[in-house]
């Protein structure tokens, strides 16, 4: 089942064109990383297929009314903004405003898609804390809780590991991919090669608004796409322990 | 909701107290006789025709105050969003003086309300416009500083032209606000336009819980910005435009009173607006009873009491927002 | 000691300041040039043809000025030294509450100024008569007006059997008391005035609660000006209306009710017809 298809998505500002010519389908199940180096239009694509952005082509999201939208997809934007000093529980609880009917408190399903977010983003211990007293690694997890509580069959999260501790990004990989195996799908944006290779089950390669390549990490990253897009030599093993794969030095 | 008991408690509390405050001592028990009585004395008219309409506009006030002091601040996400402060009641007093002074609020009623709330409409497209889709304080100060600056100008000019020997003498009232000797007429002329207004920004809740997280997040959870763009902007427009029209423009209501509730509501932008529109009416109704009680026979304007409570909170409130600026 | 020698010194400035003035009287001025709304309407009434020269704009204003009419033959002023001095006066007319720096510029630069205090009971019109005679040169001219005021003044003076209690009720809950001009008459023509009970002689704010349980026979207000201002929506508030035993008289104190002139005269005949009125409704 699809759940997200773009067909031929052009963004042009100033008419030049950040986003070129992108067709890309999403089904159940795939937890996908959407890489390329920065200003190559990672953040425009996903907001244009939210139809946050007027964009060429066509996008299966934007086209939804605004309240099936929020049924059908979560983002977590990249700017990690939270205005006011509310409790990590209740800025996850906001993912539930899609589901409430208007001026409705929260049902036991809800608390129990915000306990289940908390629990996956492993923030018990900071449930009642004020978000905004909170570090910048930590808001960012609870952001993410707050997608996951959307409880949408599809994720799209801009950038959203950047800036955590490693423990953290591996754990935010995890859930993610846990995310695909239950039959959700995840469209994450990241410059961690590494952790994308080793978590994803299909990367996007942007370079310059277009899409150079698309499948399993192992065909993305072929030494050439990773040479002629990001400009340095990697080293790419499939290893028991799983993919390793390390920048190494840049090219030419 | 112990504190939506605890802020209904307060404004009852404080609009009975209203009631009794006025240069005439009244005992409780005579001043429910002559409420309810009706019998025509000169007790009967003061508490019926005086102090009655004189409670309920320092409540209506209050809340549209406080109510439109919460909406923006949620919308903007900057606390220091406020009607009087950014030039919207400003503005509005320009219009209610136009409306009176070209004689079109007295050729139909409703001239009066409705020319306050076209020049708040105005005020607050200009601020949304300049501030930008986030707040940010410098231009929400510079934004607000400069349409008071114009609109208190333009109010001068208009009463200093008027043909009326007292006009001059109205700017001090349509700068800072009083609600000496208002009458029924001005509770009618202003309820309807009110209620509109209440009813649009109450139904902002959900919205500015929503963009608590930003522009991007809040559309993708489904809210639709330009509709609550234009509710927030009819809403104030209608609500402060209507107060001002009647009582002046009084400031910092709408910064005081939410930025006092914000910590009793878990900082939830949809709380904070019943909560502020409570508050707003306890508050009102305070500074109009202290104004009675300290000076009873100087109309003291609320304006100068709410400015003496408001500004130092605004200079804390720029201190500590001061990162923000460059 | 001391408070004597200043007194003795004071009287002696005074007995000075006598003798010009009665020097001056000798040689009436010819070129008189008037400042202030009532020193206008006096100097109209006792003037020689020619001899005032232009009055203060106010004086032009009907709403205002009771010789609106007369005054509109002469030119006006701002009532500014640089204007009055370019009008070349030997006399101006003043009140003692004009602006003190043009009274003093205008001394300063040789020109004699007569200060006229405000009236504040009908007996001043008398006294106001006789200084501008003096002033003019024209005794005879006011001490017949004098006397014509008397006269007039005297046949208005019944006593009523029972007197109604009035206020008078200006912009911004300002009320007359006993002690000025607006209440004496008002005592004249027959009323009590409530803004006595209420301890304000001199006049002041009445808050419109205690105008209201005050609950006078008459509430007397004045006229309306045009344009719009706030200060005078009080004097339409509808408390003043639901009084059930009060009548409101509006447009009352107008023009007649400004100045020490005879022109009271008409404000105290309004006023006691008004009364007979009331009297005649019960």
């Amino acid at each position: 089942m699809t759940l997200l298809s773009l067909s031929h998505m052009t963004v042009l500002r100033n008419g030049c064109p950040v986003v070129d010519d992108v067709t890309v389908n999403v089904t159940r199940g795939e937890c996908i990383g959407l890489i390329g180096p920065n200003g190559s239009g990672k953040t425009t694509l996903l907001r244009a297929a939210l139809g946050l952005l007027a964009a060429r082509g066509d996008s299966s999201l934007a086209t939804l009314p605004a309240s099936e939208r929020a049924c059908a997809v979560a983002w977590m934007p990249q700017s990690r903004e939270i205005a006011w000093p509310v409790s990590v529980q209740t800025v996850i609880a906001l993912g539930r405003i899609p589901h409430l009917p208007r001026g409705a408190r929260l049902r036991d399903a809800d608390r129990a898609a915000v306990d289940a977010a908390i629990a996956h983003m492993e923030l018990e211990a900071m449930r009642h804390r004020t978000a905004t007293h909170l570090s910048g690694g930590e808001q960012a997890r609870v952001l993410i809780a707050r997608a996951l509580a959307q409880e949408t069959p599809l994720l799209l999260a801009d950038e959203p590991i950047a800036g955590l501790d490693p423990a953290h990004q591996i754990a935010t990989m995890q859930v993610f991919a846990s995310l695909a195996r239950g039959g959700r799908s995840v469209i994450v944006s990241l410059h961690d090669l590494a952790l994308a290779a080793r978590h994803c089950t299909r990367l996007l390669m942007l370079d310059r608004g277009r899409l150079v390549a698309d499948g399993p990490p192992a065909q993305v990253l072929t030494p050439e796409n990773v040479a002629n897009v990001f400009g340095v030599s990697a080293f790419y093993r499939d290893t028991p322990q799983g993919v390793v794969f390390q920048p190494m030095e840049l090219t030419g | 909701m112990r504190l939506a008991a605890l802020l209904l408690a307060l404004v009852a509390v404080l609009f009975a107290g209203s009631l009794l405050s006025g240069p005439l001592p009244v005992s409780a028990g005579q001043a429910l006789v002559a409420l309810f009585g009706n019998d025509g004395t000169p007790l009967a008219v003061v508490m019926r025709e005086i102090r009655l309409p004189r409670a309920l506009l320092a409540v209506m006030i209050g809340a549209s105050l406080g109510l439109s002091g919460a909406a923006m601040q949620g919308f903007l996400r900057n606390p220091l969003a406020e009607p009087g402060l950014i030039g919207v009641s400003g503005a509005a007093a320009l219009g209610a003086v136009l409306a009176l002074q070209t004689g079109l609020a007295a050729s139909f009623a409703l001239a009066l309300p409705l020319s306050a709330l076209g020049m708040a409409v105005v005020a607050v497209l200009l601020i949304l416009m300049l501030a930008g889709p986030r707040g940010a304080s410098i231009t929400l100060i510079l934004a607000g500083i400069a349409i008071s600056a114009l609109a208190g100008a333009l109010t001068s000019l208009v009463l200093n032209l008027s043909p009326n020997p007292f006009a001059a003498a109205d700017i001090v009232f349509w700068m800072m606000g009083s609600l000496a000797d208002r009458s029924f007429t001005h509770v009618w002329l202003a309820l309807p336009f009110m209620l509109v207004g209440w009813a649009l920004l109450a139904g902002l809740g959900r919205g500015l819980d929503a963009l608590t997280l930003g522009e991007d997040a809040a559309q993708a959870m489904g809210v639709r910005l330009p509709r609550l763009r234009l509710a927030l902007i009819l809403g104030t427009a209608a609500s402060v435009g209507a107060a001002t029209a009647v009582a002046g423009a009084i400031g910092f209501v709408g910064l005081v009173v939410p930025h006092l509730l914000r910590p009793f509501v878990g900082g939830r932008p949809s709380a904070l607006l019943w909560a502020s529109a409570l508050g707003g009416a306890a508050m009102v109704l305070a500074a109009d009873i202290a104004v009675r009680e300290i000076f009873p026979t100087r109309d003291l304007k609320l304006g100068v009491l709410m400015a003496l409570v408001g500004a130092p909170l605004f200079l804390h409130l720029i201190y500590k927002t001061r990162k923000e600026l460059p | 000691m001391l408070v004597s020698v200043r007194i003795s010194s004071a009287l002696a400035a005074f007995a000075v300041a006598l003798t010009t003035a009665t020097a001056a009287l000798a040689d009436a001025p010819e070129r008189v040039v008037s400042i202030n709304l009532c020193t206008d309407q006096l100097g109209l009434l006792l003037a020689a043809p020619g001899q005032l020269v232009s009055v203060s704009r106010l004086a032009h204003d009907p709403d205002s000025s009771a010789m609106a009419e007369a005054a509109r033959a002469l030119p006006t002023n701002g009532s500014r030294a640089e204007e009055v001095y370019l009008l070349n006066p030997d006399l101006v007319l003043a009140g003692t509450f004009t602006d003190p720096a043009t009274v003093q510029m205008l001394r300063g630069l040789g020109i004699r100024v007569e200060l006229f205090a405000p009236a504040t009971a009908l007996s001043d019109v008398r006294d106001r008569l006789a200084q501008m005679g003096a002033a003019l040169g024209q005794q005879d001219e006011a001490a017949r007006m004098i006397a014509d005021f008397d006269a007039a003044l005297n046949d208005l003076g019944d006593a009523p059997a029972t007197r109604p209690r009035a206020a008078i009720y200006y912009v911004n809950s300002y009320t007359s008391g006993d002690r000025t001009l607006a209440g004496d008459i008002l005592r004249m023509a027959g009323f009590d005035n409530v803004a006595t009970e209420a301890g304000l002689s001199d006049g002041g704010t009445l808050p419109l609660e205690q105008l209201v349980m005050l609950a006078p026979d008459v509430i007397v207000t004045g006229r309306d000006y045009p344009g719009q201002a706030r200060a005078e929506d009080v004097l339409g508030h509808p408390a003043l209306r639901a009084l059930q035993d009060t009548a409101v008289a509006g447009s009352l104190t107008d023009q007649d009710w400004i100045c020490g002139t005879p022109a009271v005269l008409n404000a105290v005949r309004e006023m006691r017809a008004l009364r007979l009125h009331l009297e005649a409704a019960g």
